[in-house]
């Protein structure tokens, strides 16, 4: 059964009464130049057509809620109810972000609390909230070492170093801050390859960025040495925080010797994806980046708390969101940290790596590939179906689409990009075994699946609202919203 | 195999191109890099009249998972485009060797041609990759 | 242990498969000198009951008076079925919708809320939203040098636009070497026309025009359009999408020959006022619309329809060549993750709204603050700075320095009385920026009329 769309729906004059101003229109103070002549085309529903409808519109999505989401690099454990009802008490979500102070002390109370948190579970010396998503912490952390370099006067510094196993947003921010993007080649063992990262370090190496455990499930085991070249060179060193969660409570980026850092709160805090976002992107500092943190922060005089902003810190890279970021989010990450507690915080890196291991050993007692089979996995690790795209044409798509049938959403595909047909597995610390051995299972049976039918799977899912897409025509003959026939 | 013509000249980062009798370079993608590719859904090429360095990107192609850098194979001018590829990028699919042609080049110096690969020397290249 | 469902008998089992010892072994290949100790400043951990008591305290502290701020965040009715529908779990808990057969309700509702965005901003295409309206902004700016074929690397900003959005906006360019030329505003609070038409012709890539403006004035939104057009710049509105319900639409401005004028090229603006809480300043959406001709210069994620293989309609993620997993250092933005639940939240909003609904809302608040402005005017000292009409909020000038107005009115009546301008703008003197929604009545405005009057009165 398809849900018509909600413009669909629509018949001229029907309105969701309650839910508008009584009073009819009254525009005779706007001059009549600027006043729009015709309604702008929107659904003329009442309430409970509109709540009909996105009410099964829901029901056409898998969400952690729902199904098991092992989706690499993302992070996707249960989100706690209890972020989101704490987080929507009526006075934080009636609270005006310009406030005075005297009617923000409990929420920047939380603010100031979770700076603190964030501080000692990475090993940094400041903490800014502002960055509205990953990609924005990312943003700021590249334009803090930008700033740390002219401060001192060098702009001889033109390069960012990534590994060819980043992530696309690595690049791709580096770019945005007007550096030349260079990649470091990985070893066959996942490791970044060091003899090339010593010939490409020099007086145009501003940093690196880099993800430890990797992508590639793997931790980095020579990031002092990393760090010690890179330094030694002038430049500072990036910690992108996507894989956070493997390492939790266990090990600091600061002590690992990195600079800057950002957190993906809606993966390690367990905030909500929301289908895609809001994130939470906060950034940590070593002492020397201090002073470019983006604003505002919430500092402490006595039992006062108050916004720092470029009076405070006149050398920061500025504001990166109207406000002050995502701040809802900010309370549900808040509510999460304390209900993990310092003890929690370790459980959760090590259940995560737990699981993920266990996963690991168990596909490989069942015959599946390991990309890096001498390693131990992090939170995550990847499963190569090289073997099974020679031998049965079984990609990687395909048991990502015939994976749904079994109620069970896809692990990440076709990242990184170094392995070939690969699945990059996270099962997350909040998922138990039962879970893990059925989807084991469903691994099992898709391949057997293919080895009687490669068509039958080929033409999965079969038991979703839709079969497979063409994306080809979606991408030819754009169609991207809704006009009325005439 | 994909479909190397003989009387073409080809980059390594698999352009061709076809010496006109006017002298101007026509210039492609290969049948390799359009299979590869997969079905292109977008095609992007330079203005007329824009100068091109050898080895410049200067075009891109895209299909639904991927997007990709073309070069150009000499320096010079662009001197006409295939306005059909606006429309209709799955030319480049379907001929990439004819209807699917991306631009034209005056090139700064004629001679530069000579240095690109032959058919053979393309066919060595997928070889090797 | 919080969230984690393992029993003992479980632990040892999945050990024992790993053919690992303990915990510790399974990180054996982290360097032991690099594992941390105990983490000394996270507090022992809350039970729910003990951190929603917390929580309560906390949110207690911050009880909420009777606000007349605005300044670009604003106090709308949000219908309870919103954020009921909003935080059901497949919407809450689900991923961005890569794997599109399993989010076809997610799809569906984005491909919704282009229609809706489109439509009210009279423009072709929609993303699917981005972080807010600042970093919206900047987006477009970057958007317009990349689409400019003779990019000049220079914007010009009025001094009408939110202050916040223009500082938003020089730390996210900054780095690309683009220039912010910033144009004077007149007498009446709108963008100098003068000196916009002063600048060289092909000597800057686009115009940015706020409509309303941060003082809530109407800006001559025609003149400014055909200015830059003449002039070869691109243009992008900034807009209140509440506003555009009475508004004409952005897609309609500049003169035209037929009633409707050509438009600007791109239009963006922050979505909060469309069914997200001021929630203390985000999470928000910004919201991004334009032209046709510039969907593949668009940052961020476009939904289109199709078919699948058995030829019915689904949705799907499109022209996802654009961007950073895919371009990477070539994409148009790093943007990854927006802000799909406000959007949500949003879609669902409007649809219960509807275009005359929200029509309503505008007429409602714009009418407030006319009365608002009306009777504050009527204490001895205070006075309206701008005759030209506006949206809803409007600038008044105090006879007495801001700052300890605003803080008498908070504390002993209630009242949160708007946002001081002497700092952004010290050139209007004791300037007071003041917003009325459709959620203040009559007696709210007189309440805040006799606050001021005594606050005033006490003072002088």
């Amino acid at each position: 059964m398809s849900e018509p769309l909600i413009f669909e729906r629509s018949s001229p004059g029907r309105a969701a009464h309650a839910q508008r101003p009584a009073a009819a229109q009254q525009l005779s103070a706007i001059p009549e130049s600027l006043r729009r002549k015709a309604a702008p085309a929107m659904p003329e529903v009442s309430e409970l057509q509109a709540v009909r409808h996105y009410t099964r519109l829901s029901k056409r999505n898998f969400s952690i809620d729902t199904h098991f989401y092992p989706l690499g690099s993302c992070t996707m454990k249960y989100n706690p109810r209890a972020c989101n009802t704490l987080a929507m008490l009526p006075e934080f979500l009636q609270r005006h972000p310009l406030a005075p102070m005297s009617h923000s002390q409990g929420f920047l109370a939380c603010m100031y609390d979770l700076q603190e948190i964030l501080k000692d579970v990475t090993g940094m010396a400041g903490v800014s909230l502002t960055p509205m998503a990953g990609a924005q912490g990312e943003f700021a952390g590249v334009a803090m070492i930008r700033a740390y370099h002219r401060a001192r006067g060098d702009s001889a510094r033109t390069e960012i170093l990534v590994p060819d196993a980043a992530h696309g947003t690595n690049p791709a921010t580096a770019t945005m801050m007007g550096y030349t993007a260079r990649e470091i080649p990985t070893d066959a063992e996942g490791d970044v390859d060091i003899e090339a990262l010593r010939a490409a370090v020099g007086p145009q190496t501003a940093g690196i960025m880099l993800t430890n455990p990797s992508t590639l499930g793997v931790f980095e085991r020579r990031i002092k040495q990393i760090a010690g070249i890179v330094h030694d060179a002038g430049g500072l060193l990036y910690y992108d925080g996507a894989n956070l969660n493997a390492i939790l409570g266990q090990v600091r980026p600061g002590d690992m010797g990195f600079d800057v850092i950002h957190m993906n709160l809606h993966k390690t805090f367990s905030t909500p994806h929301g289908g895609g976002g809001p994130g939470a992107g906060a950034v940590g500092v070593s002492q020397r980046l201090l002073p470019f943190m983006p604003i505002p922060i919430v500092g402490k005089d006595g039992d006062h708390f108050r916004w720092l902003d470029e009076a405070d810190l006149p050398q920061s890279i500025g504001r990166l969101s109207t406000f002050m970021g995502n701040a809802g989010v900010l309370l549900r990450a808040y509510v999460y940290a304390r209900m993990l507690g310092r003890d929690g915080m370790r459980r959760v890196a090590e259940y995560a790596t737990l699981n993920a291991n266990y996963l690991q050993a168990r596909l490989r007692a069942q015959g599946f590939d390991l990309a890096f089979p001498g390693r131990r996995a992090s939170h995550e690790f990847i499963v190569t179906l090289k073997r099974q795209k020679q031998q049965l044409d079984l990609t990687a798509t395909d048991i990502a689409k015939r994976l749904l049938d079994y109620g069970f959403h896809a692990p990440t595909v076709y990242f990184p990009l170094l392995v070939p047909e690969c699945l990059l597995i996270e099962p997350t610390e909040t998922e138990d075994k039962a879970t893990l051995d059925l989807f084991v299972d469903a691994l099992v049976a898709i391949w057997a699946e293919a080895k009687r039918d490669i068509a039958y799977v080929k033409g999965a899912p079969y038991t979703m609202p839709v079969r497979r897409l063409d994306d080809v025509r979606a991408a030819r003959q754009l169609d991207i919203r809704y006009q009325p026939a005439r | 195999m994909s479909n190397i013509p003989a009387e073409l000249k080809y980059v390594a980062s698999h352009e061709w191109v076809r010496v006109e009798a006017d002298g101007t370079l026509t210039i492609g993608i290969t049948d390799h890099a359009q299979g590869a590719l997969g079905d292109l859904v977008f095609v992007e090429v330079p203005k007329v009249g824009r100068k091109l360095a050898a080895n410049e990107a200067c075009a891109v192609v895209e299909s639904v998972k991927a997007a990709s850098d073309v070069y150009a194979p000499v320096a010079g001018e662009v001197s006409a485009i295939n306005e059909a590829l606006a429309s209709t990028p799955e030319l480049l699919n379907s001929d990439p060797y004819q209807a699917g042609w991306m631009w034209k080049l005056k090139p700064a110096n004629p001679a530069d041609v000579a240095a690109l690969l032959d058919a053979a020397g393309y066919a060595k290249v997928l070889e090797t990759a | 242990m919080p969230f984690i469902p393992h029993t003992e008998t479980d632990v040892a089992q999945m050990l024992s498969t790993i053919g690992a010892s303990s915990f510790d072994a399974l990180f054996d290949e982290i360097p032991p000198e690099l594992r941390c100790g105990e983490l000394k400043h996270v507090p022992p951990r809350l039970t729910e009951m003990e951190v929603a008591r917390l929580m309560h305290g906390r949110a207690h502290q911050d009880r909420h008076g009777l606000s007349f701020i605005g300044a670009g965040a604003y106090e709308h009715h949000i219908p309870a079925a919103v954020w009921e529908i909003t935080t059901r779990g497949e919407y809450y808990s689900a991923y961005t919708p890569y794997q599109a057969e399993a989010s076809q309700g997610t799809l569906q509702l984005l491909y919704e809320y282009q229609s809706m965005m489109t439509a009210l901003t009279g423009m072709d295409v929609s993303n699917a939203s981005m972080y807010d309206g600042a970093s919206a902004l900047a987006e477009a700016v970057l958007m317009a040098e990349r689409a400019h074929a003779d990019g000049k690397r220079r914007v010009v900003v009025p001094r009408t636009l939110h202050p916040l959005y223009r500082k938003v906006l020089f730390a996210l360019i900054d780095a690309q070497n683009i220039e912010i030329v910033e144009l004077p505003a007149d007498a009446d609070g709108r963008t100098d026309i003068a000196a916009l038409s002063a600048l060289d012709a092909g000597s800057f890539t686009c115009l940015v025009i706020p409509q309303p403006n941060f003082f809530g004035v109407f800006e001559d939104v025609d003149t400014l359009t055909d200015l830059a057009r003449s002039k070869g710049a691109m243009v992008i509105a900034v807009v209140n999408p509440v506003s555009l319900a009475v508004l004409r639409p952005p897609g309609e401005w500049g003169s035209g020959t037929s009633g409707g004028g050509i438009g600007v090229d791109i239009v963006c603006g922050d979505g909060q006022p469309l069914g997200a809480p001021l929630s203390s300043g985000g999470p928000y959406f910004g919201f991004l619309t334009a032209r046709q001709a510039f969907v593949r210069q668009m940052p961020g994620r476009i939904v289109g329809r199709t078919v699948d293989l058995d030829g019915k309609p689904g949705f799907t993620l499109t022209l996802q060549a654009r961007e950073q997993h895919i371009r990477r250092s070539k994409a148009t933005s790093n943007i990854c993750t927006n802000q799909g639940l406000l959007v949500t939240a949003a879609t669902i909003h409007m649809s219960l709204l509807g275009a005359e609904g929200l029509a309503r809302v505008a007429s409602a608040s714009l009418n407030g603050t006319a009365e608002l402005t009306a009777m504050l005017c009527e204490i001895p000292g205070v006075e309206r700075v701008f005759a030209s009409p506006g949206f809803h909020e409007a600038v008044i000038r105090l006879p007495q320095p801001v700052a300890p107005v605003l803080a008498a009115l908070a504390s002993a009546h209630g009242v949160l009385g708007g946002f001081d301008l002497s700092a952004d703008y010290p050139e209007l003197g004791h300037a007071l920026l003041i917003c009325v929604t459709e959620t203040k009545t009559p007696a709210d405005l007189r309440h805040y009329r006799d606050a001021l009057a005594t606050v005033l009165a006490a003072a002088a």
